[in-house]
């Protein structure tokens, strides 16, 4: 399959609901088809008004949205033809789940038995055979989520828009749902565009995906190197757990630079400060750091243990390093035999190529 | 299984059932005490009255007690012929007593109901009997007048021996009872209840009508507005509540006078010939125009209620889907308002078929209701026997209303805020 590269188009967009305030800032943003994309971010970043304005429900104040090369701000939302999933579901209440999944083919004109065919097989995509003729009311949360997610695919739209569809779920049930979805996208190729505050959700089902802030895509790629080379603090900080150091760059030279903390300095990967004297902040991720590392490393301190908190599978080590009273260090638990005891100092090492410096906060 | 039921006990031995009974009995106890005050206010505000009502408007007592030897004399008379002379001494011994008590003139009010005629005819008795003679009544009544030798007029006082009697229901319905004891209705141009009753349905339907033609896009505006808008809007359509109804009644009759606002408009933009003036009050424009006004807040507080509770997202979701504006509203938006447009519709309706005040001031005699008529039998005839039939009448068409209501769209399925 020829898979266009910007099947969705976004091209300056600009939103402004009351002509003070932009909530979504000079959007420029190219969605493939066939891909998962996922908008993450905080709520009020301008995520689900990105949404809205593709569904229609919105209108962009400046700039275009191009859908398979055309121009659809002046299309309305019914002549769009893009599935939605929405928060609550919206399943119609006082339809079955038959008719709810009917609506969209009866409005398209298809005749019955074509349209029964669509059905069945919708709902045996979401496992949902013989609950037809219930209502929804009659259906538990995850249910109710699957027969949304069946009606907007049951008319084959080439773009399906999901805005938080698991927000409602509890934490098991919006995992297996996770999978599930991901596996329907797998198997029929439709694009989605999925909207969540969630990042353990954008990082499981994503091709690629979006990190908003403040109107902005902050950084565009994929969940791997989202978490491994975050571009900027903000998203090292939003995705996964981080650990910051402040400080100035002292000096910079062949891919390293060294990073001047209140009372000592760490080599760090320069990311984005460019010559000396700059503020930057150096995140590292907890798992990167190790205790009393066997091999040579670049960076090795010494820190207090000042909290063991016990996870089961690993140990969370909170330790004063560095003037940082909250450096994190999870350390697997087949590692029993290390000297982790509150109030002991140990040493910490790690590569300064994981320790990526980035714009100050 | 074995037939024998297997009682589940509790570890005390005591059945379950029992045992459930007794920890929940005093939880029982304290919500029917709770439930008590508003349980007696009810009875004695709403049970006693109208079972009071429902007995007056049958309660035919007033004439068998004036009477009561006479109608005893006449369980044997066979109606054909005039009376035999026992029952004109029992009717001469029982109008003696009342012309003591100074009564006579109630009774000839209540026989003249039945048939007119009496009350010249009692009179005329009352002067004679005080010369008559013991004994051989029947020629002495008689004499009296002509009246009193018509068996027909026999016949209309026996008819007043039962103690209770549906003729004031059949009065209601312009029938009645006549000489030979069927009901028939009666003439066409005496027929006023039959044409009020019409014209309450008539106006209370219409009134529905319009109410729900203009609430429903109000309460939309209200359900989906911002707040602060809403609010305001809100507040217009409650502003009517807090106003009192002879008010607003008495600003409709400014507005609607043959020299009122509306009028002058209507001359002032050149609709309407100065001279050639609408009446638009004292007929049914005005009860229709007035009664809507008056109403439309019932209409809309229900309607509102029930849109607050439809998420937006629904009708997003029916324009997603590929529905036109007009299909998602059509399929998605207003099934589920139904529980409230049921409930508004109700409640308009009910409130309208027993209006009083407004079609009494705007209605004029083309435009006044059933309640207006029920209203005249209170003060001014005096007629509360009747006064409580049409009432009750009236009480049972809202039972039937409502009745038919749960038949069609289901009782439970009303919300009311």
């Amino acid at each position: 399959m020829a898979s266009k590269k910007d099947f969705v188009k976004f091209d300056k967009v600009d939103k402004s609901y009351d002509g003070k305030v932009l909530v979504v800032k000079d959007l420029q943003l190219d969605i493939a088809e066939g891909e998962f994309i996922t908008m993450l971010g905080p709520s009020g970043s301008g995520k689900t008004t990105c949404l809205m304005m593709l569904a229609g429900f919105e209108t962009p104040t400046n700039g275009e949205i191009y859908l398979d090369g055309k121009a659809i701000s002046s299309i309305p939302p019914h002549k769009r033809g893009i599935g939605m999933v929405f928060q609550n579901y919206a399943l119609f209440p006082h339809m079955t789940v038959y008719e709810n999944l009917a609506f969209p083919l009866r409005v398209r004109k298809i005749p019955k038995d074509e349209a029964d065919k669509k059905i069945d097989k919708a709902l045996s995509m979401v496992s949902l055979q013989g609950f037809a003729a219930r209502m929804p009311g009659q259906l538990s949360g995850g249910q109710q989520q699957r027969v949304a997610v069946a009606r907007s695919l049951v008319f084959d739209p080439q773009l399906v828009l999901m805005d938080e569809p698991l927000g409602a779920l509890d934490k098991n049930l919006r995992e297996s749902m996770q999978y599930e979805i991901k596996h329907i996208h797998e198997s029929i190729g439709v694009t989605v565009v999925y909207v969540t505050h969630d990042q353990s959700e954008a990082l499981t089902m994503s091709n690629r995906i979006a990190v908003f802030n403040d109107g902005k895509v902050q950084q565009l790629s994929s969940p791997d190197e989202l978490y491994e080379k975050p571009v900027n603090s903000f998203v090292a900080e939003f995705i996964g757990e981080n650990n910051t150091f402040g400080g100035e760059v002292s000096d910079i030279s062949g891919g390293k630079c060294k990073v001047k903390l209140a009372n000592a300095e760490i080599l760090a990967n320069p990311i984005s400060v460019k010559g000396k004297g700059e503020r930057t902040t150096v995140s590292l991720r907890p798992e990167r750091a190790l205790i009393n590392p066997s091999t040579k490393m670049d960076n090795l301190h010494k820190g207090k243990i000042e909290e063991v908190i016990y996870h089961g599978d690993h140990t969370r080590v909170r330790i004063n390093l560095l003037g940082n009273p909250e450096f994190i260090l999870k350390v697997p638990n087949s590692s029993s035999n290390l000297d982790i005891k509150l109030g002991n100092e140990i040493n910490i090492g790690w590569n300064s190529d994981d320790a990526r410096a980035l714009d100050p906060k | 299984m074995s037939s024998e039921t297997n009682q589940i006990l509790t570890t005390d031995g005591i059945p379950l059932e029992v045992s459930l009974k007794k920890a929940e009995r005093k939880n029982k106890i304290k919500a029917f005490l709770l439930v008590a005050p508003l349980l007696l206010f009810l009875i004695i505000t709403y049970v006693f009255p109208i079972g009071d009502m429902l007995f007056r408007s049958i309660d035919d007592k007033m004439v068998t007690q004036m009477l009561p030897k006479t109608f005893k004399a006449m369980e044997n008379w066979d109606g054909q012929e005039l009376p035999e002379e026992e029952v004109f001494a029992a009717f001469h011994e029982d109008f003696i007593k009342l012309v003591e008590d100074k009564r006579e003139g109630k009774l000839s009010t209540q026989l003249n109901y039945t048939k007119n005629g009496f009350k010249s005819i009692i009179k005329k008795l009352r002067r004679a009997s005080k010369k008559f003679e013991e004994g051989n009544y029947k020629e002495q009544i008689m004499a009296v007048h002509k009246r009193w030798a018509d068996v027909e007029y026999w016949r209309a006082i026996q008819r007043r021996a039962p103690e209770f009697t549906g003729q004031k229901y059949l009065k209601g319905m312009d029938m009645y009872v006549n000489e030979e004891g069927k009901i028939v209705s009666v003439e066409e141009d005496r027929r006023i209840h039959r044409v009020l009753w019409l014209r309450t349905l008539e106006i209370a339907f219409f009134v529905t009508v319009f109410c729900f033609l203009m609430a429903y896009p109000i309460a939309h505006l209200l359900a989906t507005l911002p707040m602060k808008y809403s609010n305001l809007l809100m507040i217009c359509v409650l502003l009517p509540f807090w106003t009192s109804l002879l008010v607003r009644t008495a600003s409709w009759m400014i507005l609607l006078q043959q020299q009122g606002i509306v009028n002058d408009f209507f001359v002032g933009i050149g609709l309407v010939a100065d001279d050639n003036r609408p009446e638009m009050m004292y007929n049914k424009t005005g009860s229709y125009v007035a009664m809507t006004q008056i109403l439309l807040p019932f209409m809309v507080l229900p309607l509102y209620s029930v849109m607050k509770t439809i998420s937006p997202s629904l009708m997003r979701a029916g324009k997603s889907l590929g529905g036109t504006p007009f299909v998602a509203f059509w399929k998605v938006y207003f099934p589920l308002t139904i529980p409230g447009i049921g409930a508004g519709c109700l409640l308009v309706f009910i409130l309208a078929i027993g209006y009083y005040i407004t079609p009494a001031l705007v209605g004029g005699a083309s435009g006044t209701l059933i309640s207006n008529q029920i209203a005249f039998h209170m003060k001014s005839t005096l007629d509360w026997s009747f006064a409580s039939a049409m009432g009750l009448m009236l009480l049972s068409g809202v039972l039937v209303i409502y009745w038919l209501y749960n038949k069609i769209v289901g009782i439970d399925n009303i919300k009311l805020g």
